[in-house]
Order: C-alpha cells, then structure tokens, then sequence
C-alpha cells in the first residue's frame, strides 16, 4: 500500500473540507487518495525547474466594466432558496457558542 | 431529420414545432424508463414553448436559427423555475432564479428544451454511473455506460430524445460520451461559450458545449451559443468565427497530424486502427498528413487530476447549507456545515475535495498544486509546438469503447478514461469527437479532432470531411 498519504492526513484532510468520514471511509479513501497520489509522481521524472506555472489558459489581468447600476436579484428572489432566513438575512445556527 | 431541417421547416411553416415536440415527447416515452437520460423531463413547457414558436411564425416573425428544435441541457446549468441538481443530493430541489446565458441563447433562438439530463454528481466522473438519481444507460447497448460526465446528454442525442444537447466538458466530460454513444461532441476553445450559470467544477477547465447526430448540426449549435458574455469575465471579448459558412471547404492543402504519444500504449488497437484510418481519409481529401510528437501529453492525467479537484475544492466550498440547496440541522453552524456536506454529497466528490484540498494545504502545495502548473506548462509549449508544423491533430477520443455498466470500480483506472481528452483542456484548446465506425462488436469509436485556440474553423472542416468518410455500420455488416 502506498505510504505517500497517512490515515492521519486524510483525517486532517477531511476536516479542513468540512466532511466528516466513518473509520472505513478513512480506510478506502486513504487507499485510493495513496493511489491517485503514487500516479501523479509520475511528473518526478521531469525537471521543472525553469518552468513557470501556468494557472490558467489565458494572461488573464483583470477584467473591468463601466461602474454602473444593473439588474440584481431581489432579496425575496435571492432568498427563496435558503433553508433558512430572517428579517432579508441567511439564517444559520450558534457560530461562536453564544446562545441561539 | 437533423436540428437544420427541422429549423428550416419550422420557420417556412412546413412543420409545426409542437408536432416536433410531441414526436420526441412521445420517443422520450418510450426508452426514458429504460436509458435513463434525464433527471426531469420538461414536457409541459416543451409543449409551451413550442406553441409559442408556431404561433410567432404564423404571424410572421423570425424565430431564430433554432427554431422549434428540441434541445436537451446538462443538469448543472441553470434554468430559471427548473430544478437544477448537478445529480447531487446537496442541491437537490434546488430552483435557480436565472438562467445560464446559454439557455437564454438557446431560447432566443427558438430552440424548445425538453430536459435536464443526468451528468456524474458535479460533473465528476466518465460513466454517469456517480449520480445521486441512479446510471444513465447507453442507448447503443443498454448494459454499457454511456460515458460522462455529460452521459445523459449524450445518451439523450443517441436515442433520439433530442436532435441536440449541451454538456460541459471539464477533462473529456463532452467528448469521451460523445464517443461512446456514437454522436459529435465539441469542447470548444476556453472562453469561446460563456460559463454564466454553469455551476463550477475547476474553473480554468470547464467549457460549455455541443452535442449532435451531425457535424453541421454541431456547428449550428456551437454558433448559436458562442460569442462574448459580459457575465462571464473570462469570455473571449471578440465575435465567435463563423463556422457553418465553411463546412463544405474540405481539406484540401489542410495540415494534420497525427499525436504518437496516444496511439500506442493503453489504447484499444482497433481505435488506433480507426484514427489511422481516418487519417486517411483525410490525406485522401487532400490534406498533408504527418505523426507528430506532443511529449507532455503523457503528464496531462496527472496534472489534471491535482488542478481539477485543487480548483474544485475551492468551488464547493459554497455548498455549506446556508444559502441553497441541502442543510442538515445541528447545533452551530460549523457542525451543521459538516453534516450538510456528509450527507449530501456523494463518495466520488468526496474523494477530489479531499484530493484538491491536501494539494493545496501547507507543505504540499509546491509539491502537488505547483508542479501541476508546471506541468500545465509544458503541455501548453508542447500543443503550441505540434500547432507550428500542423493545423489540427488528430487521436482517439478514448482508450476504449464503451464498458460495462459497474466493470470499473477504481477511481484511478476510470480516471484513465481521459487520457486523451484531458491535455486539451489543460491548454485551452478546442477538441471534438466525431464517430468514425465502430470495434468489432459493433460499439461506436470516436476519433478525436483538435485544434489550436479558436481552431475551430479549421477543426470542423476536418471533422465534416471524416463523417462523411466514415466507415458505415453497413459496410461493417456486409
């Protein structure tokens, strides 16, 4: 088995993404990630030294429009969707332990 | 008929649209149950709009290059007032309040959308075997996938649900489908159609594009889709080029080569067989045929697969259970963010979350992140090289055919379904599958036409010249 990800990082992983898995998803998905990860040294083999990154397809610099006044959403419209909402406002639960 | 006659017949009056709609309705009745091509059937406002196109032509007015033609459109593109899920628990029931700018130009030019079609939960798969709503089939032979992401759409262009579909194709998401499933597939050039309303998988790769039984049918809907969006910042900001004016050029005098690095290794000897066939054919139609050497192309899955799910990472990140779609109840937001996303999304999107996060995180991010981008690079110098000396390449679509239902369970050996199709989305470059007969049981093989950035005049001359050489079923047969 691959030994290029740990259990423990998948762990730490998975709690920084917000996702919490059971004892045998630690188990498959460490083996799988070990996996996909032992492919990807395959790029080991060439020297990138002087290579630059390329983030994505175009030189992109910024893109800028007139600053003017549009169409938006209505609050209503933007909040229909929400599990929850008040007063125009996402609702959401306790975020520092406060009382709810 | 093809999306242009029954355009054509639709606005002299010919055909009426809701007869057109009610045909495909009615074949949608028929095989839904057994190809399982959407996940919601828009039949009613089907039938709405498409009195709305009759009634508009009665009086006189121009209804568009699409006129009364049904359209099928993957789910992870919104559609105002229609449920847009990704095939995701997480944004299941979810009703966008806008519609992607695609399915506003797709309305504007009188085409009637019958459905959502099924994708691999977020568009992260190659055999819509990963949707929270259960396998799309492949209409070709119902035991086999149809491919994916885009399997629905494709499926649904292959069983004559619709004479046109969109996809997005982040790594082959369009193409590899469109190949399993015997159709044309087009990713077109980044930034050539606007990713408004497109939900985000890895937004450096993802580009919207064209399903059809047709090269001219492709062409058709690639010209009505394309174009600059203001909505979309990384839009091209410069006219699409006209396309369909050119499909009857030929190739004479055209340069094409063939990639070596993907006609040997980990490639079904009867696909390479057809790609040297088809090239053929283009020689034969006059074009200067050559094998050409795109080295990096050997690096592009591993690239791929530390960009798409870094940049994944960071785009579903905004399913938390606040604003939309799935929340799951606990006591403070932190823990409710947690199982919202537990619950809602499935094992495959679970998987590259984790995958893109850890090659981003400290002390890995040099290591993974940035030696993709590198990588990235020399993929993009190596295209750029091949583009000197040719101007389209040509390879297979896919490795293989298409496969059982169930027969790959490991993530890395579906993975390798796009060695082909991932590099040119790395580069930024244009791509299409045309099929171009089928392996000795019959199953559709696509052969892949790519092109430089805003090739695509160039890369459909190509590919109406390999339809119209490909080798028939019947010739098979006989």
């Amino acid at each position: 088995m691959s030994e290029r990800i740990s259990r423990d990082d998948v762990a730490h992983v998975a709690r920084l993404a917000r996702l919490s898995l059971d004892e045998a998803e630690l188990d498959t998905f460490t083996a799988q990630l070990g996996a996909i990860l032992d492919h990807a040294a395959d790029v080991e083999a060439l020297d990138l030294a002087d290579v630059a990154p390329t983030s994505h397809p175009f030189d992109l610099v910024n893109v800028l429009r007139a600053d003017a006044a549009g169409p938006t959403l209505a609050p209503a419209e933007a909040l229909a969707a929400a599990p929850s909402a008040e007063d125009d406002r996402f609702r959401v639960p306790t975020i520092l332990g406060e009382a709810p | 008929m093809s999306a242009a006659e029954i355009a054509a017949a639709v606005r002299a009056g010919e055909r009426s649209a809701v007869e057109v709609a009610e045909e495909h309705l009615a074949r949608i009745a028929e095989r839904e149950g057994a190809v399982h091509a959407f996940n919601e059937v828009t039949a009613e406002a089907a039938r709405r709009a498409a009195a709305e196109i009759d009634r508009r032509v009665a009086a006189g007015d121009d209804v568009g290059p699409l006129a009364g033609v049904p359209v099928a459109i993957k789910d992870n593109l919104c559609t105002k007032g229609v449920a847009t899920t990704c095939s995701s628990r997480i944004l299941e029931g979810w009703v966008p309040p806008y519609d992607a700018t695609v399915v506003q130009r797709l309305a504007a030019a009188g085409a009637v959308a019958v459905g959502k079609t099924n994708l691999d939960e977020f568009a992260m798969g190659s055999s819509t075997e990963n949707s929270a709503f259960g396998a799309t089939r492949n209409p070709v032979d119902l035991d086999r996938v149809p491919g994916g992401s885009s399997g629905g759409s494709a499926a649904a262009v292959a069983a004559g649900f619709a004479p046109l579909a969109l996809g997005s194709d982040t790594g082959g998401s369009i193409r590899q489908p469109a190949a399993f499933c015997g159709v044309v597939g087009v990713k077109p050039t980044y930034g050539l159609v606007s990713r408004y309303g497109l939900i985000a998988f890895a937004s450096s790769l993802d580009q919207v594009g064209p399903f059809a039984r047709t090269v001219a049918d492709a062409a058709l809907l690639l010209e009505v889709t394309a174009g600059h969006d203001p909505a979309d910042a990384t839009s091209i900001p410069q006219a699409a080029p006209s396309i369909a004016a050119h499909l009857d050029d030929g190739v004479s005098g055209l340069r094409v080569g063939v990639v070596r690095e993907l006609m040997g290794e980990g490639i079904d000897p009867a696909i390479a067989a057809r790609v040297r066939e088809a090239a053929e054919a283009l020689a034969a139609a006059g074009a200067s045929v050559e094998e050409v050497s795109v080295p990096a192309v050997t690096y592009g899955l591993s690239a791929y697969y530390l960009i798409a799910p870094a940049e994944a990472s960071s785009n579903l990140a905004r399913f938390d259970g606040v604003r939309y779609g799935l929340r799951v109840d606990a006591p403070t937001t932190n823990e409710m963010m947690v199982a919202t996303r537990t619950a809602g999304f499935g094992a495959e999107v679970k998987r590259r979350i984790m995958l893109g996060t850890y090659a981003l995180s400290a002390g890995y991010y040099d290591a993974f992140y940035g030696k993709a981008q590198k990588v990235r690079t020399l993929i993009c110098r190596d295209f750029a090289a091949a583009y000197e000396r040719v101007d389209v390449l040509l390879s297979p679509t896919t490795p293989t055919t298409a496969f059982e239902v169930g027969a790959i369970a490991d993530p890395l050996t579906m993975y390798l379904n796009d060695i082909c199709t991932i590099p040119t989305n790395l580069a930024g470059d244009a791509a299409m599958s045309v099929p171009f007969g089928t392996d000795a049981t019959g199953l559709p093989v696509g052969v892949q036409v790519l092109a430089p950035a805003l090739g695509e005049v160039a890369m459909f001359r190509a590919a109406a010249v390999l339809e119209a050489a490909a080798p028939s079923t019947a010739e098979e047969d006989a």
